[in-house]
C-alpha cells in the first residue's frame, strides 16, 4: 500500500476488518446459543420428571411404562459400562496403531494403514451394528463365550461378569463393537499428535541410546499428552452417545445385573428405542430426562479430563 | 451471469409452485404395522386418480402426537384410543386392516406350527416362571414331542409397539398374574428377556438364540420363516396360524358393540379363532378446519375398503368385513364434520 493513499480507502478498509470481526464472532457465539438452547430445552422437557421423582430417578433401577415408574440407573450403569470396556479395550490398540504408524512402520505402509483407519471412521454407525448383530454375536456366542465361560466363572469377582447363557449380545458384545468404533478416532488422533514431535528430541533420546519404547513413553507421550488425552476423550465422546449400533447388541433390557453377557440398556439406545411410542407426559419426560442425564454425564467427562491434565502440567519438570 | 440468475429464479418459481401441487397430498402419520398396506393402497390409488398419499410410519405413540398436533391430515395407531380418550382430545377413529400375532420359537427338532401352547403357559414363560422347554406344564399339552432341556430365552420387543400393546393385552386377559404385575401397554417392565428393535430384531433373535421364543407379526413370520406355535384358543381348542384362523378370529370381532370402535381383538371366541388378533386404527379430529383435505382422506380409504382387500390379502392383512365397512362409513357422515357442523363425506 502506498503513502498515498487516500483516507477514504483507509475507512472502506477498516470498515470491512471490522464486518468481518463482527461476523466471525457472531458465527462463534452461535454455538453457545445453541448449547444453551439445547440444555434449555432439554431441562424444560425434563421438569414434569424431574418433579415426579427428584433426585431418586437416577438411583431407581425400575423402569415400568405401565405404572409410570421411572428410573435411569440401568441405562446410566450400561452407558458407563460398555463405554469403559470400549476405552479398555481400544485406547491400548490405538496407541500400538499410532506408534506403530509413526515409529516402526515402513515409510511404504504408512499412508495405506493411515487411509485403512480414517475410512473404517467413516463407516456409519447402523453398519456397525448390523455387523455386529448378524456377523459378530453368533460368532461370538459360538466360540468366544462359551471359552470365557468355561475359563472364568470359577474365578472370584471376575465370575460373575460372565454368568449367563451365552447369546451373543449382552453388554460385553455392546462393549466390543464400541471399542471397534472409536479405535480410528483414537488411533488417528494419536497418530496426528505424535507427527508434531520434533525430530531433535527424539534423535537425542535415541542418541542417548534408548530404545523405542523408551523414547515414547518418556519423550513422545508426555510432549503430546494433551493431545492423547483429547483423543480419547473423542473415542469416548463417541462411545458414550453412540445410539445404533449399541440398539441393536446390547439387548435392550431394563436389567440391572453384574453379568456382563446379560442383556442391558444405554441411554441413547433407550432413546432410539421408546421415544416414537412413548406417550403420556411423564414417559416421554423421563426419557428426555435420560437425554439431559447424558449431557451431564458428558460434560462431567470433559471436566475431569480438563482436571487431569492441568493436574498433569503442574507435575511437569517435577520428577527426575 | 445476471441472466443465469434470473433463469435459477424462474426454475425456483416453478419448483415452489410445483411444491404447493404436492401440498395437496394427504399426509398420515403413525403405526408400523400396517404402513406396507398403507404404501400399496397409496401407490393404486394415485395411480388412479392422480391425488398422493404420504404416510410416515414413524410409530403408533408419533402417529398420536402429531394428529394431536394438527400436522398431518390423520394419525395411525395399532393402540385404539378408548372412548373416554377420544372425546378428551376431540379425535375419532376407525379400524382399516386386521392383523395376527404369533409366537414364534427357535427349537431343535420341532417343526413349524408344531408345539402347543396355552395362553396361561405362554403368560407364565413370558413371566419367568417357567424356565426350561421341558417344563411339566408344556410336556402336558404337548404329548409325544420330545421337548429338550434346555433354558428358554425370552425375546422381546424393545422398541414401544402397537404389537407389544396386543400381545401384553393378551397375557393379561388369559393370565391375572400378568395383569397385576406387568399390564398391558405399548412397552412394559418385562420380567424376563432380550429386546429386539422391530419385528424384524425380535425374529432376528429368535432366528440367533437355540431355546428362545418371542413374537411377532404373523406376516413376518410366514415371510421369514420362522417356526410358529399352535394357541390354545377362547374356547379351548388348539388352532394353527394361519388365514383362516385369523378371518375366524376377525369375524368374531363384535365391531357392532363398540363404540368409537374401540375392540381389541385379543382372546376371541369361536371355535376356529386365532386367539392373538390386532386390528390397526386411523384417527382424525372431528371438526375440521379444511373440509376439503377431510374429505379427501376419507374418499381414499373409502376407495380402499372397496378396492383394497386383495392387495391386503396379499400382503397376509386380514380385510375388514363389508358389514363393518358399512358401519365405518356411518360414522364418518355421524363424527367427520366442518367447523359450522356439517359432514365432510
Amino acid at each position: 500500500m502506498s503513502k498515498e493513499t487516500p483516507p477514504i480507502f483507509a475507512k472502506k478498509q477498516l470498515l470491512i476488518d471490522a464486518l468481518f470481526r463482527h461476523t466471525t464472532r457472531f458465527f462463534a457465539f452461535l454455538v453457545f446459543a445453541l448449547l444453551a438452547g439445547i440444555i434449555l430445552s432439554l431441562i424444560i422437557g425434563s421438569m414434569p420428571s424431574i418433579k415426579a421423582y427428584g433426585l431418586h430417578f437416577i438411583v431407581d433401577d425400575t423402569w415400568n411404562p405401565v405404572t409410570e415408574k421411572f428410573g435411569a440407573l440401568t441405562p446410566i450403569i450400561g452407558t458407563l459400562v460398555t463405554s469403559f470396556i470400549a476405552l479398555l479395550i481400544g485406547v491400548p490398540i490405538s496407541f500400538g496403531i499410532a506408534l506403530f504408524l509413526t515409529e516402526l512402520s515402513p515409510r511404504w505402509l504408512r499412508r495405506p494403514l493411515g487411509i485403512a483407519i480414517e475410512l473404517l471412521a467413516g463407516i456409519p454407525s447402523i453398519i456397525y451394528g448390523m455387523w455386529g448383530l448378524f456377523v459378530f454375536a453368533p460368532a461370538f456366542a459360538e466360540h468366544v463365550q462359551p471359552w470365557l465361560k468355561d475359563h472364568l466363572s470359577e474365578l472370584p469377582f471376575v465370575g460373575i461378569l460372565v454368568q449367563g447363557p451365552p447369546m451373543g449380545i449382552g453388554m460385553l458384545t455392546a462393549g466390543l463393537i464400541l471399542a471397534i468404533m472409536v479405535i480410528p478416532f483414537i488411533a488417528s488422533v494419536m497418530r496426528d499428535v505424535f507427527q508434531i514431535v520434533p525430530a531433535l528430541l527424539k534423535e537425542s533420546a535415541y542418541g542417548l541410546g534408548a530404545t523405542t519404547w523408551e523414547v515414547v513413553w518418556h519423550i513422545v507421550l508426555p510432549y503430546t499428552k494433551i493431545g492423547v488425552v483429547g483423543g480419547i476423550m473423542l473415542g469416548l465422546g463417541r462411545a458414550l452417545g453412540e445410539t445404533m449400533a449399541v440398539t441393536f447388541v446390547i439387548g435392550n433390557a431394563h436389567n440391572l445385573t453384574a453379568s456382563l453377557f446379560m442383556p442391558g440398556n444405554s441411554i441413547a439406545s433407550s432413546l432410539a428405542n421408546e421415544f416414537t411410542e412413548a406417550d403420556g407426559e411423564l414417559y416421554t419426560s423421563a426419557l428426555i430426562e435420560l437425554g439431559l442425564l447424558l449431557f451431564a454425564i458428558t460434560f462431567i467427562v470433559l471436566s475431569l479430563s480438563k482436571i487431569l491434565l492441568q493436574q498433569l502440567r503442574k507435575n511437569e519438570g517435577r520428577e527426575s | 451471469m445476471k441472466l443465469s440468475f434470473t433463469r435459477t429464479l424462474i426454475a425456483a418459481a416453478i419448483l415452489s409452485a410445483s411444491a404447493t401441487a404436492f401440498a395437496g397430498d394427504i399426509t398420515g402419520a403413525g403405526a408400523t404395522f400396517p404402513y406396507p398396506i398403507y404404501a400399496k393402497w397409496a401407490e393404486a390409488y394415485k395411480a388412479k386418480t392422480g391425488i398422493g398419499m404420504n404416510y410416515q410410519s414413524i410409530g403408533s405413540g408419533g402417529g398420536i402426537k402429531q394428529i394431536k398436533a394438527k400436522t398431518v391430515d390423520f394419525g395411525a395407531s395399532d393402540k385404539p384410543l378408548n372412548p373416554q380418550e377420544q372425546a378428551e382430545s376431540g379425535l375419532t377413529q376407525f379400524p382399516t386392516v386386521m392383523g395376527a400375532i404369533v409366537p414364534v420359537v427357535n427349537l431343535d427338532g420341532i417343526a413349524d406350527s408344531q408345539l402347543k401352547l396355552s395362553g396361561p403357559v405362554l403368560a407364565d414363560i413370558f413371566l419367568g416362571k417357567i424356565t426350561k422347554w421341558n417344563d411339566p406344564a408344556i410336556a402336558k399339552m404337548n404329548a409325544g414331542v420330545k421337548l429338550p432341556a434346555t433354558d428358554i430365552t425370552v425375546v422381546h420387543r424393545a422398541d414401544g409397539s402397537g404389537t407389544t400393546f396386543n400381545f401384553t393385552n393378551y397375557l393379561s386377559k388369559v393370565s391375572p398374574e400378568w395383569k397385576t404385575k406387568v399390564g398391558s401397554d405399548a412397552s412394559v417392565a418385562w420380567p424376563v428377556g432380550t429386546g429386539g428393535k422391530g419385528n424384524e430384531g425380535v425374529a432376528n433373535f429368535v432366528k440367533q438364540i437355540k431355546g428362545s421364543i418371542g413374537y411377532v407379526e404373523a406376516a413376518y413370520a410366514k415371510q421369514n420363516k420362522i417356526t410358529m406355535t399352535q394357541m390354545m384358543n377362547h374356547d379351548g381348542v388348539f388352532v394353527k396360524a394361519t388365514e383362516e384362523t385369523f378371518k375366524a378370529a376377525a369375524a368374531g370381532a363384535d365391531w357392532e358393540h363398540a363404540p368409537g370402535f374401540y375392540e381389541i381383538l385379543t382372546d376371541e371366541p369361536g371355535k376356529n379363532s386365532w386367539p392373538i388378533a390386532a386390528a390397526t386404527f386411523i384417527l382424525m379430529h372431528k371438526q375440521q378446519g379444511d373440509a376439503a383435505r377431510a374429505a379427501e382422506v376419507l374418499k381414499f380409504f373409502a376407495w380402499a375398503y372397496a378396492n383394497g382387500d386383495d392387495m391386503a390379502l396379499s400382503l397376509d392383512y386380514i380385510p375388514m368385513p363389508a358389514s363393518v365397512v358399512k358401519k365405518i362409513e356411518a360414522a364418518w357422515k355421524a363424527n367427520i364434520k366442518t367447523m359450522d357442523g356439517k359432514a365432510v363425506y
